[in-house]
């Protein structure tokens, strides 16, 4: 087993695109590292420079103690689990998981024992004899993790590969991902944009845009904590609110008029400078007036089942509040807000920074 | 997905079938029939008169030691033309398909060779190596070999070989480009990561994968060397030195035309004919079932 460190590593593609613009991060040995970002955000493209599949412009790859830029994928004991599966189509599920091995010269008792118990641990026992088009996309999922699993990798590296399942099924295997890599203990390193998948698998969350890593951090960390506006709008369904405010006060700004308490504010913020209010709609409740409380204007309800989202107006702002279904009558054309001060999140409108205390 | 046009006139479709038929009609089953009904009958000596002979042109055909001496050639030939061809062709569309600058120049400039016509390639192969006149000559003799392929016919087979294997490559090219772009990029990225080198990535996925496209190649290729090579062969050898790059085609024109033989001329196309439908009828019934993933 190994851990992952990149240190600087960018990746200038023909024609001078930088996708991926000096990136460090360092994965623990054994540990569930994902990425996750806004489509183009290169998060493929750093996951196939620690495969080898493309050259690394600057910086270094890591895997263990060794650097890897010059090390070819074969040799960098990894396995990858692509978003199309890239199963071999012209061999069997049997093969197609041997194949890895055999390139190895694994003895082929090895290889058999090998195979068999990857396919009992993913239920395709009873698939072996067949070609991967003879399978459900679910099924070929099963083969491609497979034939990761069955080469005892160093790492784990997956691409969106829960992307082409529907809806149930993604859930199902997200789930079995994360069974399984708890249970083998490899390090992995995994690309979403889903945001659910990006929360639920990571033990490691990495948030990037535009080629660059907007922050690093455990998943509850990254939820509670946005170091910026990007992250705290990205993570979170429905994204956070952000309402136009100003400082008021240690401790106190206020949005169109109305004083709020934050907890989590940086000292020294002169009174009158401009900022950026973020409100979780799950985190404002809804109820009577007190004393710090916005207003919103109530365009419609989503409902949603267990919860409704109410959409309206907050300040001038576009506004989401989440609720129990029943909690609030459906038919308000009017809220009134209140929110915790430990729930009030703070960012420069210029740098988009966080604003928190440090 | 199937597309219907829906006509109001009944006769409109057939009106725009029309062109089309008559063409395959007056060019193909026309002559065939005429070739059909030709191989059954006998002609005198002086071509005044022909009477109805049965099986008799196929029997004489199949007593002539000439016929057998033609099949071996056009089997040795299309052999070498087609693995030739196809391996050439091969091997140049790997290294297309590997996005090197330049490429698409390269690319373009291996499929000019299909446009030449095959008796102007015919001549372009003479002047390059013609026993006296030719540029290639030259060398060859220098480094001691006594080049001649108007005397030799095995030099003269040589020739034809590398002349109607040039002129096929092209269009193999076009279709191994296709097939190998074809393959999903992650494929062959996934066989890297398991460990497996360029050149056994090539035989155990890359040339299975292409399995259909080579098969196609193989029948294809087959095909223009029976026939195609026809304006080669007469624009490079004649069927000569002594009959020893006498093709089945060729021997067809050189009984037919040269020898006046009508009836054993048509009775040999016939059976061509019955090769090609064979081969044809193989290919559709592979392709459909076999090959595909
Ligand atoms: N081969 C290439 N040549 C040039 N530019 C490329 C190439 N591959 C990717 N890019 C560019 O690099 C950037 C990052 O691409 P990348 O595929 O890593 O994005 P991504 O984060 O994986 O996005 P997605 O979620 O859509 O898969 C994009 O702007 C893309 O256009
Ligand atoms: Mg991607």
């Amino acid at each position: 087993m190994a851990g992952v460190t990149l240190d600087t590593v960018r990746k200038i593609y023909a024609g001078n695109v930088e996708a991926v613009k000096g990136v460090s991060l360092g994965i623990k040995d054994g540990s569930f590292c994902v990425l996750v970002g806004p489509s183009g955000c290169g998060k493929s493209t750093l996951l196939r420079m620690i495969a080898g599949l493309e050259t690394i412009s600057g910086g270094a790859v890591k895997i263990g103690d060794r650097v890897v830029n010059e090390v070819e994928p074969s040799d960098r004991d990894i396995a990858m689990v692509f978003q199309n599966y890239a199963l071999y189509p012209h061999m069997s599920v049997y093969d197609n998981m041997a194949y890895g091995l055999k390139n190895r010269g694994t003895p082929k008792p090895e290889i058999e024992k090998r195979v068999k118990e990857a396919a009992r641990i993913l239920a395709i026992e009873n698939f072996l004899e067949r070609k991967p088009r003879q399978l459900s996309g679910g099924q070929r999922q099963r083969v491609a993790m497979g034939r990761a699993i069955v080469r005892k990798p160093q790492v784990f590296l997956f691409d969106e590969p829960l992307s082409n399942l529907d809806a149930k099924l993604r859930v199902q295997m997200r789930v079995e991902i994360k069974r399984l890599q708890r249970a083998l203990g490899v390090t992995s390193i995994y690309v979403t944009h889903d945001q659910v998948e990006a929360m639920t698998l990571s033990d490691q969350l990495v948030v990037m845009s535009g080629g660059q890593i907007e922050q690093v951090g455990t998943p509850s960390e990254v939820y509670r904590r946005p170091e910026t506006r990007f992250v705290a709008t990205f993570i979170g369904s429905p994204p956070m609110n952000i309402l136009p405010g100003k400082v008021e006060g240690p401790g106190r700004v206020s949005v169109g008029g109305q004083i709020i308490a934050v907890t989590d504010m940086r000292d020294g913020l002169a009174p009158g400078t401009a900022i950026e209010v973020g409100l979780r709609p799950e985190d404002v409740q809804a109820g009577t007036a007190g004393a710090s409380a916005l207003t919103m204007d109530v365009d419609f309800v989503e409902e949603l089942g267990a919860t409704q989202l109410f959409h309206g107006k907050v300040a001038g702002a576009d506004f989401v509040v989440q609720a129990s279904t029943g909690q609030i009558a459906a038919d308000a054309k009017s809220l009134t807000l209140t929110v915790e001060p430990g729930n009030v999140h703070l960012f420069d409108p210029q740098t988009t920074k966080r604003l928190g205390r440090v | 997905m199937e597309k219907r046009a829906i006509f109001s006139s009944r006769t409109l479709p057939y009106l725009l079938l029309l062109p089309q038929m008559a063409i395959t009609i007056i060019f193909f089953y026309w002559p065939a029939s005429q070739a059909i009904w030709q191989s059954f009958l006998m002609e005198d000596a002086f071509g005044m008169s022909s009477e109805f002979v049965g099986f008799e042109n196929y029997r004489l055909l199949f007593e002539q030691p000439e016929y057998y001496r033609a099949m071996v050639t056009t089997i040795i030939f299309s052999s070498f033309v087609a693995l030739f061809s196809l391996a050439c062709s091969l091997l140049l569309a790997t290294q297309a398909d590997k996005n090197l600058r330049g490429g698409e120049t390269y690319k373009t400039l291996l499929i000019w060779p299909y446009a030449v016509a095959p008796a102007i390639a015919g001549v372009l192969w003479i002047f390059m190596f013609h026993p006296t006149m030719g540029t290639l000559s030259r060398p060859i003799r220098v480094i001691g070999i006594d080049w001649n392929p108007m005397l030799n016919g095995t030099h003269a087979m040589i020739l034809l070989i590398l002349s109607a294997t040039w002129k096929q490559i092209s269009y193999n090219f076009l279709f191994f480009l296709a097939g190998l772009q074809a393959i999903p990029k992650s494929v062959i990225e996934a066989a890297a990561i398991d460990g497996s080198g360029p050149l056994r990535r090539f035989w155990t996925i890359i040339f299975p994968l292409l399995s259909p496209t080579t098969f196609f190649l193989i029948v294809v290729n087959i095909v223009y060397v029976f026939f195609d090579t026809f304006g080669i062969i007469d624009a490079v050898t004649g069927g000569g030195p002594a009959g020893q790059t006498t093709t089945l085609v060729y021997k067809v024109y050189a009984d037919g035309r040269l020898g006046g033989d009508l009836g054993g001329s048509a009775a040999q196309s016939v059976i061509l004919m019955i090769i090609v439908i064979a081969l044809t009828a193989i290919q559709f019934r592979y392709v459909e079932r076999k090959v595909q993933y």
